[in-house]
């Protein structure tokens, strides 16, 4: 499979997760490791970096890059906050941009975020901000200088897919950076669809760890992020409205 | 004589199993019952904390809590707690146990006395919204196919058994089974059995474990060396035994290397003239686990938070918001209650959530640490497996999982070698 590229790094994974849900570090690590995942989101609030045996140290003796996200955050001040917080312990420029609107449905703010964007770019950030699936929102981001751009399938935690296939592809469409489908994906067919759709690369997290066996459902995602791929690539076949006989008439 | 480095509910009640079968012990900790067990829920609620990938904990839990009734019994009696006085429920009387406000209405005599406030009448998992009752839903067949004694009940169902709960409520799990104890009566009952049967508690820091730097026994633990100043001049430099047992929680990691990590919890007592709830609540709020746990005394103890953040044990705002707001989802009276605590303790958590309890690997060092969560619940069968009692289920905790073990590091990720999980040459620090 080819590499993907966000800010110029490489990364051979196409599959991004996120550490939120599980129930143990080991089983958290062996759905790392099934996973093959080499970047992942760590959520800075209520976390101490400098604490020995989190899991942090988890991704460090992986070697998994870190993205720290602002996950948790309501403006657009706290989440710069949360984000230098996060490059002076980390060492990393690079932070999904989290602002949520609201508890309930944990959907981001647009607002915030666009805002809480532009001042972490002109601060030097690595920015990739968590989106609503808003195809001109994207491209505003983009504009903005953002590296990445992370629409969400469905809410955070959802298990429900990807609601609004047709804006992903919106967005795929018009976007010079890449597309990271973040957030609703329920199980491994969710995962391929988002890749078939043109996506760059999937985040998931609650999908895996809250699956009943996390390193089956971490090693099905894998290969589900890499058939989608895959199948984006190869192109599909047109949808006919009535049967194609394939045998007779092909040498 | 064997020594037991910690005394919290696990390293007391190792400490009173081991006199009670004649071995002569010395407990030593600056403060003993202070740490995780002060701030501890005593939730005894293996079945209805279940849940994926868990189920060896579960056993664990299961275990132990069949031994929680004669275990507080004896330890009712040994700590010359009036008998048959395990709670309120059955043959208590009413009365709070330090001068707070009120009496319950369940008592009369008004000779108060809870003894544990030990009471098993189960726990209730409640749901609100349609996909908390799914997943209750869910949550119900995982426990019906581990064979758990688990009872679905409408919304109803659980407001006649908790009449405070929201109305909102949709539905719920009871495990009748499930019980629940006050962790601080526990380790002052603890105490004063090691005190009656003339068991030495150190008040001292131990600033690191003392190795035998020669002859046959070379490396092995022989005692620990002890933090003068801390003293104040009243304590030996050194604490010589035959064996030592580290029951010292989070400060596990700094003494001997064990993998157990500092996971914070925020907690908060509320006290009311009448008991809010009869049993054990619990519920899902926005994805978030909260617990009421009522006592005998009208204390309601709601919990608790989770948080990463090392030896930290400030009480946020942010933690103290997230458990009012959750807990009154659940059952709104509590905005009337008076908050009378909120402190925050450091469960000693292992990566995969069971405790360490066993030979160590290094002679003469015995390890009953790594509780997480559940260090009043397994703390009955933790001093029982340092017996020798169960053990397949020993097995389950053997420190030696977590050792470096050369033979599976070629399992381990190609691209990260594998840190040694278990740091034999951990440098010495206090605990405290």
């Amino acid at each position: 499979m080819d590499d993907l590229i966000i800010a110029g790094e490489k990364f051979s994974s196409r599959l991004i997760m996120g550490t939120g849900g599980a129930p143990s570090l080991e089983v958290l690590d062996q759905a790392l490791a099934a996973s093959g995942t080499e970047l992942t989101t760590v959520a800075m609030r209520r976390l101490d970096p400098s604490a020995r045996g989190s899991v942090l140290d988890v991704l460090r003796r992986r070697g998994i890059k870190v993205l720290p996200n602002t996950a948790g955050c309501f403006t657009a001040g706290e989440a710069v906050l949360t984000a230098r917080l996060a490059r002076e312990a980390l060492g990393t420029n690079w932070v999904k941009l989290e602002v949520i609107a609201d508890e309930r449905t944990l959907l981001p703010d647009p607002i915030e975020t666009f805002d809480a964007a532009e001042r972490l770019v002109a601060d030097g950030f690595v920015v990739l901000p968590y989106i609503g699936d808003d195809p001109a929102l994207a491209r505003r981001l983009e504009q903005a200088g953002c590296a990445a751009v992370m629409p969400l399938g469905a809410p955070i935690g959802s298990g429900l897919g990807i609601r609004n296939p047709h804006n992903i592809e919106l967005i795929v469409e018009a976007a010079g950076v890449p597309v990271i489908l973040d957030a609703g994906i329920g199980t491994a067919s969710d995962a391929a669809l988002a890749m078939e759709l043109g996506c760059d690369a999937v985040l998931l997290a609650t999908a895996v760890t809250r699956a009943q066996r996390p390193d089956l459902m971490a090693a099905a995602m894998r290969s589900a992020v890499q058939a989608g791929r895959l199948a984006r690539q190869a192109g599909r076949i047109p949808r006919r409205r009535y049967a194609e006989a394939s045998s007779p008439m092909t040498p | 004589m064997e020594l037991i480095v910690g005394g919290g509910v696990v390293g007391l009640s190792i400490a009173w199993r081991l006199s009670r079968a004649g071995r002569p012990v010395t407990v030593v900790d600056p403060a003993p019952a202070s740490g995780a067990s002060h701030a501890a829920a005593g939730m005894l609620a293996p079945v209805s904390e279940v849940s994926y990938t868990e189920e060896p904990l579960l056993r664990l839990g299961v275990a132990s809590l069949r031994r929680w009734p004669s275990f507080a019994a004896e330890l009712a009696a040994d700590a010359g707690l009036p008998p048959g006085v395990l709670s309120p429920s059955n043959g208590g009387s009413g009365g709070p146990s330090n001068g707070g406000t009120g009496a319950p209405s369940n008592g009369g005599s008004g000779a108060p006395s809870y003894g544990l406030d030990f009471r098993a009448d189960g726990t209730l998992d409640v749901a609100f919204g349609a996909d908390d009752l799914a997943a209750l839903d869910e949550l119900a067949a995982f426990m019906t196919k581990l064979g758990l004694p688990v009872e679905r009940l409408t919304g109803r169902e659980c407001r006649r058994l908790e009449p405070m709960l929201a109305p909102s409520v949709r539905g719920g799990l009871l495990a009748p089974g499930d019980a629940w104890v006050d962790p601080r009566r526990v380790t002052s009952a603890l105490l004063a059995a090691l005190e009656r049967r003339g068991v030495p508690v150190v008040r001292a820091r131990v600033s690191r474990l003392l190795r035998a730097s020669q002859g046959p026994q070379e490396g092995a633990v022989v005692g620990v060396e002890l933090d003068e100043a801390a003293g104040g001049g009243a304590v030996p430099a050194e604490l010589r035994a035959d064996g030592v047992v580290l029951a010292a929680g989070v400060w596990s990691a700094e003494l001997a290397g064990v993998p157990v990590r500092p996971v914070k919890g925020q907690i908060m007592r509320l006290r009311s003239a009448e008991p809010l709830l009869s049993r054990c609540v619990r519920g899902m709020v926005h994805g978030t686990p909260v617990y009421l746990v009522p006592r005998g005394d009208g204390e309601l103890v709601v919990g608790a938070t989770q948080e990463e953040m090392g030896f930290d044990t400030r009480v946020t705002a942010g933690g103290v918001y997230e458990l009012l707001r959750d807990a009154r989802e659940l059952v709104p009276g509590v905005t009337e209650l008076e908050v009378a605590e909120v402190v925050a303790g450091l469960r000693p958590g292992t990566p995969d959530n069971l405790p360490l309890i066993g030979p160590s690997g290094t002679p003469g060092l015995t390890l009953a640490t790594g509780h997480h969560r559940g260090g009043v619940l397994l703390a009955p069968l933790t001093a029982a497996l340092l017996q020798g009692e169960e053990p397949e289920l020993a097995a389950l905790c053997s420190p030696a999982r977590h050792r470096p073990d050369p033979a599976s590091a070629g399992h381990r990720d190609p691209r990260g070698p594998a840190a040694p999980p278990y740091d034999e040459t951990s440098g010495s620090k206090e605990m405290g």
